[in-house]
């Protein structure tokens, strides 16, 4: 007969009066954000009087989770950048020359004289040797020169070079497994490096994820638009110091092997050729500051490690009254001539800047240079005004579905209804606690997932309560009608609700973004319209049976 | 007084005119393949790349001046559409603004943003950009790809479960209905040319869900009465099972109906599309539960014996308690 044993009572009540516990927050949503942000200030050791108050508006006795907001309700930009990882192959093997040519010289009675060959494939090193009847002997010399890969698991059996002869030419190459290894380490440091400069700017809860084999996603709420973002982050800041050879103004002026034109920024129409190897690069700096110069125009003060400030005053002293560039993404920001020796190791960038550029400057020095360019594949910025737009068109029908959908189960069932209701709310609030619970991202989809969860929720008991019905019919008394019903409506609830979960979780494995969003509302609504459906409005029919023993049913 | 939609008993034969209702389904579905070749669909940026911008000014919106004004910036097809929603005041006037993909860039430039709204503010000082999403033709190939992936996995999904749980005639019934109802959704966002993207694609499989949640609870009772009427013939069997279930359908057809209802009127612009689909497919999902899932089950016929000695080879039953 109907029978719930009190433990699964209790379990019952407690796991319903939980839900409604960990939902509450998202009611007073704004309050218990502020309360947050002032918690994580005062831990920061930044609280204020305001801070305080703010603290204390949320009783800190009451969870505080909430329903993360996508950026299509909460306005902010989002942007899929791709990082071109094959250049950092180039950069690789063009700093290996020096060591190739060494290797070789040593060996010169050999091998004879040794010089590069300009090469189609930036990422190959090409040597040619007078000695060619030594060039396999050569090949094996460069060979010596190549270094266990490291990877993350540690070292490896691979070798990072690959050396074969094509012709008369050596040529040098980075192995497979070094590639594999090379990107691996390219995209963390772009991951490391977005994170720098977007924790800098001070944006609040930003996502910044790997996506694929090189791709990262950046989303950053509240941010004015995916400009603004794309400018912060798609600057590579790679910082290098030049010598100069020479000035020219015929941007088409091809340069001698080894060396590279530049624009200049601040004097269009000129160009610089510059040696290609740079003295010293931005990866050696260890601070960059916003400051002003001698003739009070804005200007960004740095600091080398000790390793560059040595290179720097070593050639520094070696070239007074030569001119010298200081390259900042292929540009010429600035080519003073060197008045004297430079040992301590610091310096000041000087140009055409604003105060906010060389804020920015510096910014992005700090936090070093990006490895490789990125190009951005998907952009999307929502304003913030369509955002809260978007939140109360939502809520408003949210509120509306529910009144239809509580007023029509209510005429339709009558007492049945209040159960049958009492379970909607429940279930709603279910929904919103998990998600509070596991911080999901509630996006505009996700709201439509669980109005349809409000008008497909109510299924399960519907099922039920016909089933009973027709149990009526044929069953003897109420008793047995209620638990019949529960029994055979069982496998069609199961059946129907398992069928759509399977496509919720099809869904979330194959969507992005705010598909994904909403296949994790409908796959919780499922979850816990059964839940409600099979436990809740079950133990509340027993209840009701309980108190009443009514002779017979109108369902 | 109970609101009832359904009567209590009710035996309607639902296949008294199964040659016009299944034919009429098929029509429906040729017409609807061959709008989708004629007419194709409205793809969004998600699917075809380039940028769309919404913007939003106080004056009126004038489509031919906005064209006039983008289009000396040599960004090809332009693509300009007005919005409207009850919710947006006299002096609020939307607008779409679609640029196509643009030769050698993935995403569009930060400087060929600030052209088109420097173009339009030419136009209308208070215009702003409260949106712009750009999608580049690399990720919107791999977007197409992985939406067809999905629903063709859904429906494989679904058709191995339905085996599973039933009998192969019940997977190809509900299957049937399924593509029924892909179709049908596909055919009415061609004939009404409603932009096709992303979220369609999530209102399509909700749509497998849901139309596959009322083919199975008529299954559901199918079998079960496959069981309790052993000498009745299919056709007996099946029109019994769904008149009983009929009250059940109604209901959930309603309540759903009246949540998404209430979504269309009031959910904002943004998602209409959406959630028209979705109201679209419950129509067409209780309407194909019964006259093609079950009209096929009944061309394809079934096994009658399911005792429990033969009762085992497929189609497990939950906690059916027989007392």
């Amino acid at each position: 007969m109907l029978q719930i044993p009190m433990w699964k009572r209790v379990l019952i009540w407690s796991i319903c009066a939980l839900a409604l516990l960990f939902a509450i927050p998202n009611l007073f949503y704004d309050r218990v954000e502020r309360h947050n942000d002032a918690v994580a200030m005062i831990e920061a050791g930044q609280g204020d009087a305001a801070m305080q108050d703010a603290r204390a508006a949320w009783p800190s006795f009451l969870p505080s989770f909430l329903v993360n907001l996508g950026l299509d309700l909460r306005g902010g930009a989002h942007l899929l950048a791709e990082v071109r990882v094959s250049e950092v192959y180039a950069d690789r093997i063009d700093g290996m020359w020096p060591s190739v040519r060494d290797r070789l010289r040593d060996d010169r009675d050999v091998v004879g004289a040794v010089r590069r060959i300009p090469s189609d494939d930036p990422g190959e090193l090409r040597v040619r040797i007078t000695n060619t009847d030594a060039i396999d002997e050569a090949a094996s010399f460069v060979r010596e020169l190549a270094q266990p890969t490291q990877s993350i698991s540690g070292f490896s059996q691979a070798r990072d070079l690959e050396v074969r002869v094509e012709g008369e030419d050596i040529v040098v190459t980075l192995s497979e497994a070094e590639r594999v290894a090379t990107d691996e380490r390219t995209m963390r440091l772009s991951l490391e490096i977005i994170r720098r400069r977007v924790d800098e700017a001070g944006t609040r809860e930003p996502t910044i994820q790997r996506q694929g084999s090189d791709r990262i996603l950046i989303q950053v709420p509240g941010i004015g638009s995916a400009e603004e973002l794309k400018e912060l982050i798609g600057t590579t800041a790679r910082l290098t110091f030049h010598p100069v050879v020479n000035v020219t103004s015929n941007p088409d002026q091809v340069p001698e092997p080894r060396q590279v034109i530049y624009p200049s920024i601040d004097e269009p129409g000129s160009y610089y050729i510059l040696e290609q190897t740079p003295v010293v690069t931005g990866e050696q700096l260890v601070d960059a500051q916003p400051g002003m110069d001698q003739n009070n125009r804005p200007a960004v003060n740095f600091r080398f490690n000790p390793a560059g400030g040595r290179a720097f005053g070593i050639y520094t002293a070696e070239n007074i009254g030569n001119p010298f560039a200081i390259v900042l993404d292929g540009e010429v920001i600035s080519a003073p001539v060197i008045q004297s020796h430079i040992p301590g190791g610091s310096g000041i960038i000087t140009g055409r800047f604003t105060v906010e550029e060389t804020s920015q400057l510096a910014v992005l020095l700090r936090a070093g240079a990006l490895p490789a360019e990125m190009d951005f594949l998907e952009e999307r910025t929502v304003g913030p005004e369509l955002g809260q737009d978007s939140i109360d068109a939502g809520r408003i029908a949210a509120m509306v579905a529910m009144v239809a959908v509580l007023g029509f189960m209510l005429a339709s069932y009558g007492i049945f209804g209040i159960i049958a209701n009492i379970a909607l709310l429940l279930n709603i609030s279910m929904i919103f606690a998990l998600l509070s619970l596991i911080g999901a991202t509630l996006t505009l989809p996700g709201i439509a997932g669980i109005v349809l969860t409000i008008g497909m929720a109510v299924d399960a008991t519907v099922l039920i309560f016909e089933r009973i019905r027709e149990e009526m019919r044929t069953a003897k008394g109420p008793a047995r009608a209620i638990e019949l019903g529960y029994d055979k409506a069982l496998s069609a609830i199961l059946d129907a609700n398992i069928t759509t979960f399977i496509t919720a979780l099809i869904l979330f494995a194959m969507g992005s973004g705010p598909v994904r969003g909403f296949a994790i509302t409908l796959g919780l609504g499922i979850l816990t319209s059964v839940f409600t459906a099979l436990m809740v409005t079950r133990l509340m029919m027993v209840i009701y049976f309980e108190r009443r023993r009514p002779k017979t049913l109108v369902i | 007084m109970r609101l009832k939609l359904v009567p209590q008993d009710t035996s309607v034969d639902f296949f008294r005119h199964w040659k016009t209702t299944f034919g009429g389904s098929v029509v429906a579905m040729v017409l609807s393949i061959v709008a989708f070749a004629v007419m194709g669909l409205n793809f969004g940026i998600d699917f075809r790349g380039g940028t769309s911008i919404r913007t939003e000014a106080q004056a009126p919106v004038d489509i031919g001046e906005y064209r006039a004004a983008i289009m000396p910036l040599g960004f090809g097809d332009v693509a300009i559409t007005e919005v409207f929603d009850p919710a947006f005041g006299a002096d609020r006037h939307v607008a779409m603004v679609r640029i196509q993909a643009q030769e050698g860039t993935e995403a569009i430039t930060t400087e060929q943003i600030s052209a088109v709204r420097d173009a339009l503010q030419g136009l209308d000082p208070t215009l702003t950009f409260a949106a712009v999403d750009s999608v580049g033709p690399k990720v919107s190939g791999e977007l197409i790809q992985s939406a067809i992936i999905s629903v063709v996995l859904a429906l494989a999904a679904v058709l191995f479960y339905i085996w599973l749980r039933f009998e192969w005639q019940f997977s190809v019934g509900a299957v049937a209905a399924l593509v029924h109802d892909i179709v049908l959704t596909i055919g009415i966002f061609s004939v009404l040319q409603i932009r096709f993207d992303l979220a369609i694609i999530a209102a399509l499989l909700t749509i497998v869900g849901y139309s596959l949640n009322d083919t199975v609870v008529v299954f559901d009772r199918v079998r079960e009465n496959l069981i309790k009427y052993k000498k009745r013939p299919l056709k007996e069997v099946l029109t019994v099972s769904i008149n009983e279930t009929l009250s059940r359908t109604v209901m959930t057809s309603v309540t759903t109906l009246l949540a998404l209802l209430a979504l269309f009127i009031l959910g904002g612009d943004v998602i209409r599309g959406f959630v028209f689909a979705m109201i679209w497919g419950v129509i067409v999902g209780t309407y194909s539960s019964v006259f093609v899932a079950s009209a096929v089950l009944l061309r394809l016929g079934v096994k009658r014996d399911w005792s429990k000695n033969s009762g085992d080879t497929a189609g497990t039953q939950f906690g059916v308690k027989e007392s």
